[in-house]
């Protein structure tokens, strides 16, 4: 009798959702952490959810990982601003390619999925207690 | 001897239970890119379930040797997972449509309740008979 596997299924859950939401700050963080070229520009960070497969059967057994944390392929904003003190000799500043409405969308998202894994956790948690309690009544 | 006591709800609780582990895996892969929904044909379960009832003495494996152990066919609702037609599928490939799993997994937590009744009221009207109350 293993609703516990629920539990640890909403628990990766939620644990991705975490990632997704930390991942989120940090861009939102970096929205105006300008650089003088482009290779040390911070560029928007998006972590890549994955089902966690049984090794034997290559059947899916329960409950999602991070695959990878990617960095978004979109171009950096360049800026023209010859006085700015981080301008480079042609007088440009890098912004990061981070879109702020993406990321609002995206925290929305995350924790409305969080949200619902717990209530999983908690549906299957009065379950379970009610399972215990068979014929104590 | 407890299959007599509780009849199928014994079995509809295991399949009840591992439905709603299915559900969960969906709720949390809502994110997963090229996940499919699945979810379990019930009826198929329950009717193989009640037929594995009897099968249990009559193993699928056959014994061509009097050393051979006994062995049969364990239940698992693996065999009838099925994948959910999505209504609208995502653009990554994502079939998971987090309402739909919600109020199924809601059915499916109601149901599993309505079996656990029933067995409870099983097991009270038996403690009573043997109480003599």
């Amino acid at each position: 009798m293993s609703l516990f596997n629920i539990m640890d299924i909403s628990g990766t859950g939620m644990h991705v959702q975490t990632v997704r939401l930390n991942t989120v700050a940090s861009n939102m963080a970096n929205v105006d952490s300008i650089s003088s070229n482009a290779e040390t520009t911070y560029r928007s960070k998006q972590p890549v959810f994955q089902t966690i497969m049984n090794q034997l059967t290559g059947e899916p057994k329960g409950g999602v990982r991070i695959k990878e944390v990617v960095e978004s392929p979109a171009p950096l904003k360049m800026e023209y601003l010859p006085n700015h003190p981080m301008a480079n000799e042609e007088g440009y500043i890098f912004r990061p390619n981070v879109n702020v409405v993406e990321e609002m969308a995206n925290m929305m998202s995350a924790s409305k999925t969080y949200e619902t894994n717990v209530e999983v956790m908690n549906t299957s948690k009065q379950l379970l207690l009610r399972t215990i309690q068979l014929g104590r009544g | 001897m407890s299959d007599s006591i509780f009849g199928i709800h014994e079995r509809a609780i295991m399949v009840r239970k591992q439905r709603a582990e299915v559900l969960a895996n969906n709720l949390a892969n809502a994110d997963t890119p090229n996940y499919k929904a699945r979810d379990v044909d019930f009826r198929k379960a329950i009717n193989e379930a009640a037929a594995a009832e009897d099968r249990r003495f009559r193993p699928d494996m056959i014994r061509t040797n009097s050393r051979h152990l006994e062995g049969f066919a364990e239940l698992s609702t693996d065999d009838y997972l099925r994948y959910r037609m999505p209504t609208q599928p995502a653009l990554d490939g994502n079939t998971v449509e987090t309402h739909i799993e919600k109020a199924k997994f809601t059915e499916n937590a109601l149901q599993y309740q309505a079996t656990l009744e029933w067995i409870d009221s099983r097991i009270r009207s038996i403690s009573g008979a043997l109480k003599g109350e």
